[in-house]
């Protein structure tokens, strides 16, 4: 079994407990505006690597995620367009305890029986979703990513009927995702969820800026300067970090 | 019956009573500490005061260009000088170098051509009586070692295929155990040498090692007397044991003092101090005659001594050695072999000056790390390297099961017992700059001289990795030869010209000696060959038929993402070269070792190096130590830190030197996360027998500011390749070296 993989991060500290190997995955059906590593959208780049390979690479690091309380996250690109891929790459690492996180907007949910199949059986394997809730208002979810957010709010009901722990990350991008009442209503929604175990605003910065340029591409949110630390601090009270 | 206060004074007694075994002290009387931080006390008044001294007198040595004083008429010796104090109402622990703080010393011994340049660079100039007798009366370490060198060993170190040799300065790295001097006071440690004279040669042989022996026992036995008449000249009488912590400070500093007064080495290391200097700090604060405050102001004010280390050095060594290092090496910690962590109070309030005196590269604080160690003190630990980047780490792990558990480290990751081992320090040989040797049949790419011999060079358009490396393989083993040759002129020399009688007092008659070899462009030549293996390396030619560049068709895996296809050649490399160097005799019957460290020669090394297989450009930096190439190790610090650990530590037992720099927010959200991701990496990389890590963390930003403002940083100190120094005292070669290293960043 082979996935399409972007790269690694062996050192990964913020996408999830502990250290984290970090399996960025290739392809994504999202645009979002304020994504760091569009490197990854393409659905044809990146390498073909088999599971095998993956854990024996992994294996090597499990002093690390002892020490620390980690494991491997799933990241992208959009980890959830490999869903088979990542059954077979869960099973094995469960066979050595490895903590398993996905990274995913939750963008391709889809509620047909067959795809349901497929992704109950991956949450079986995974231990916590990070789930990217970017806009709770829907139509200025489609300006921010292209896509509405309809699949993405059935998902999170979705994680909570199965009781899969979540944390909820918010992208902080001033202009497009730093409201007031967006905010308040985004709580409200995370309140309906009893399995979300952690909120966290992440403030949009522009560390991937550079990777639009290589690309060639023109990097949309030109002009727009990251969040304050008061309007994080605002946000995170709102959100009740 | 003793009284309740007379059992207090009394130490456990042990095998240390009969004989000199300061270990046997150390682990029938130690306290191990578990608990947190929250004990340590502050800078006293004093202390402040004295620091600020310190750091005028710091701020006008760089306005100096570098050297505040310098004698120029007296020659450094044990009692050449009076004393000379920062402020004598203030301190607690006294003694410097000369007369006066920050007024270099003479030290002609180990050449007097170079004490002369020394002086020069810094606009002072050598009394021309000193000068005369240096020449025409007494020979120094450095013409004895010129006198002996061949033509061949002149031209491999003028193309810098061997370099950084200590031919022209001091070996040093030999730690004596200044602790004896407090636990024993003098006349008991002369005693045991005048013993050991008396078994020396006692059975009618006068072969060359007795009468060797015996005169260096008796240089010792001089030394020894010495040092009572320097600790006189401060009004101090340590021909008896230290009653209290104070005197056991002052005793062990007279010692120490002594050694730096006598020898300018290299690296002069302090060995293994606070755990056994803590047993004086607890019994008089159980006794009530101290209190914390006054305990850590003998640390500050001991620490403060160690700080001002200085020594005259030429421009040359400052190119290799970048930043006035001087490898005061503490280290602390560890685990004792009876499985009880050496971490007490004291080893908390060592790493705590960084915070009552602020970061500094010296002492070259050194963390035996263990997965044993206490959890508080671990974090404690992880705490200040974010703080300060000024800390080093070993693993305690698999360096205990050979050397013990009273081993020091010497300079930067030189394990050697305390009192009972010391080494030949041998710089180290260009592995890099061999391959391209091999390529072009012993020519020199940059200066196209015949350096080593000329074997059959290689004629393929294309480089083919068997024939390469059945070239390489010879030239290795010429490489080692040579090497070890060079080495053992160097040390002949030093004992006979240079020998250094106080430190070698401080330890038992019979030592184990190593020859510590060592290796550079170990990534490079890594790199290279997996370029030749697993990519097309076309060769390019010039007029003369020298491949003087390359050029790479298709990817290849290179060192430092965990990638075995090329890290098993680095593994090999290591072993290969190892295995050669053992096929020499050397000086004394030293046991062979080497290291992978590069203090920071990697940017001299760089600079005499042509262009290599992997793409680097001639005149490149290599990366330090054992470090992958800059910027290559693409698949984030683990997989780099895990490339380095599987080189074998008992093949390359001088040591294994890994340098790693983290910005802050790559390292964790908040300063919590950050403390126990760091901790977490540390007992990763030890359970992997990672042997060495340097720990930085800053940002990039932080020392392009730093390059334009110096005077805004007087103390901001980075890890470079086994020690730390103050990132304003590096050349601006250093400087941007440092800079273009892979800084492990959050994506």
């Amino acid at each position: 079994m082979q996935g399409r993989i972007h790269s690694v991060e062996t050192f990964g500290t913020v996408d999830g407990p502990g250290l984290r190997y970090i399996i960025f995955t290739q392809g994504c059906p999202l645009r979002c505006q304020f994504c760091h590593n569009p490197d990854t959208w393409k659905m044809s780049d990146g390498k073909m690597m088999t599971v095998q390979e993956l854990v024996d690479d992994i294996l090597d690091y499990l002093p690390f995620f002892q020490a620390s309380g980690g494991g491997v996250t799933v990241s992208g690109g959009e980890p959830l367009l490999q869903c088979k891929f990542l059954i077979h790459l869960f099973k094995e690492l469960k066979k050595y305890g490895i903590h398993t996180t996905i990274d995913t907007s939750g963008g391709l949910f889809s509620s047909s029986p067959h795809y349901l199949e497929t992704l109950d059986e991956l949450l079986e394997l995974t231990d916590l979703v990070l789930l990217d809730l970017k806009q709770i208002n829907a139509e200025k979810h489609k300006t921010l990513t292209g896509l509405s957010n309809e699949h993405i709010l059935a998902f999170a009901n979705h994680l909570k009927e199965k009781d899969v722990p979540v944390w909820v990350r918010h992208v902080l991008v001033p202009e497009r995702s730093d409201f007031d009442e967006d905010l308040h209503a985004l709580r409200s929604f995370i309140d309906t969820l009893p399995n979300v175990e952690k909120i966290e605003v992440l403030p949009y910065h522009k560390l991937g800026v550079y990777k639009y340029e290589a690309l060639g591409m023109d990097y949309p949110l030109e002009g727009i300067e990251p969040p304050t630390e008061e309007r994080v601090r605002n946000a995170e009270m709102i959100l009740g970090c | 019956m003793a009284t309740e206060t007379k059992e207090k004074l009394q130490f456990t007694g042990g095998k240390w009573e009969t004989e000199i075994d300061v270990r046997d002290f150390i682990v029938n009387n130690f306290t191990p500490y578990v608990e947190d931080e929250s004990f340590l006390a502050g800078p006293t008044k004093s202390t402040v005061e004295l620091w600020d001294h310190v750091m005028e007198l710091t701020s006008k040595e760089r306005e100096n260009g570098g050297v505040y004083d310098m004698d120029t008429k007296v020659v450094s010796t044990i009692t050449s000088h009076g004393p000379g104090y920062l402020d004598q109402s203030k301190e607690k622990v006294v003694g410097v170098q000369t007369d006066a703080p920050f007024k270099r010393s003479l030290q002609p011994f180990g050449g007097i051509r170079m004490a002369v340049d020394a002086a020069q660079a810094y606009g002072f100039e050598v009394d021309e009586e000193v000068k005369h007798i240096f020449t025409e009366y007494r020979k120094t370490h450095n013409q004895g070692v010129f006198d002996a060198y061949t033509p061949e060993i002149r031209a491999a170190r003028r193309a810098g295929i061997i370099t950084g040799l200590p031919d022209a300065y001091g070996r040093g790295r030999i730690i004596g155990d200044y602790r004896r001097v407090a636990l024993y006071g003098v006349d008991r440690l002369i005693e045991d040498k005048q013993e050991q004279l008396r078994s020396v040669g006692a059975n009618g042989m006068m072969s060359e090692e007795v009468i060797r022996d015996r005169e260096e026992i008796n240089e010792q036995i001089r030394a020894l007397h010495e040092l009572k008449q320097l600790a006189e000249s401060y009004g101090f009488d340590i021909s008896k044991p230290a009653t209290n912590a104070q005197e056991a400070f002052q005793w062990l500093y007279f010692g120490y003092l002594a050694a730096i007064k006598e020898q300018n080495g290299a690296a002069m290391s302090l060995g293994r101090v606070s755990t056994f200097l803590d047993i004086y700090i607890n019994r008089d604060l159980e006794n009530g005659i101290l209190t914390e405050e006054e305990a850590q102001e003998l640390v500050d004010h001991f620490v403060m001594k160690l700080r001002i280390v200085k020594f005259s050095r030429t421009p040359d060594y400052n190119e290799l050695f970048s930043g006035d290092p001087t490898w005061v090496t503490e280290s602390i910690g560890g685990i004792a072999n009876d499985g009880r962590p050496l971490v007490t109070k004291s080893s908390f309030r060592f790493l705590h000056t960084l915070d009552n005196l602020g970061p500094a590269p010296e002492p070259n604080l050194t963390v035996l790390w263990s997965e044993q160690l206490p959890e508080n003190f671990k974090k404690y630990c992880a705490k200040m390297s974010i703080k300060s980047s000024a800390i080093q780490y070993e693993n305690d792990d698999i360096m205990r099961p050979i050397y013990g558990d009273d081993y020091g480290i010497a300079c930067c990751v030189s394990a050697m017992a305390i009192g009972k081992q010391m080494q030949f320090f041998g710089a180290r040989a260009n592995l890099a700059k061999a391959l391209l040797y091999a390529i072009n049949g012993g020519k020199d790419e940059v200066s196209e001289v015949q350096v080593a011999p000329a074997y059959a060079p290689i004629n393929a358009e294309y480089l083919d990795y068997d024939e390469v490396m059945e070239k390489y393989d010879d030239m290795m083993e010429w490489l080692a030869k040579i090497y070890v040759n060079t080495l053992n002129i160097i040390h002949f020399m030093h004992d006979k010209y240079s020998y250094e009688r106080i430190e070698m007092a401080l330890h038992d008659k019979e030592v184990l000696r190593t020859m510590a070899c060592g290796i550079a462009g170990l990534s490079v030549a890594a790199d290279s060959l997996s370029a030749i293996k697993h990519a097309k390396v076309k060769t390019i030619r010039n007029e003369a038929g020298l491949v003087v560049d390359y050029e790479i068709e298709g990817d290849f895996p290179k060192y430092g993402n965990n990638d075995n296809r090329v890290d098993d050649i680095a593994v090999y490399l290591v072993k290969t070269f190892m295995e050669k160097i053992k096929h020499y005799k050397t000086y004394r019957d030293a046991v062979p070792t080497q290291s992978v460290l590069t203090i920071t020669s990697n940017v001299v090394y760089g600079k005499k190096t042509g262009n290599t297989p992997d793409g680097r450009k001639a005149g490149e930096a290599f990366a330090p130590g054992a470090n992958p190439m800059h910027g290559r190790d693409k698949n984030g610090a683990l997989a780099s830190l895990l490339s380095v650990a599987k080189l074998p530590y008992e093949e390359s037992l001088d040591g294994i030197s890994n340098t790693f720099s983290i910005v802050p927010r790559a390292l964790g959200k908040d300063e919590d996360t950050r403390v126990m991701n760091l901790v977490a990496m540390l007992d990763g990389y030890a359970n992997k027998e990672g042997h060495h890590l340097n720990v930085n963390v800053f940002d990039r930003e932080t020392l392009l500011d730093a390059m334009e403002h110096p005077e805004q940083y007087p103390q901001l100190t980075i890890r470079v390749s086994g020690y730390a120094v103050n990132f304003i005292k590096l050349t601006r070669e250093q400087q941007i070296e440092v800079i273009n290293r892979t800084f492990h960043e959050s994506r």
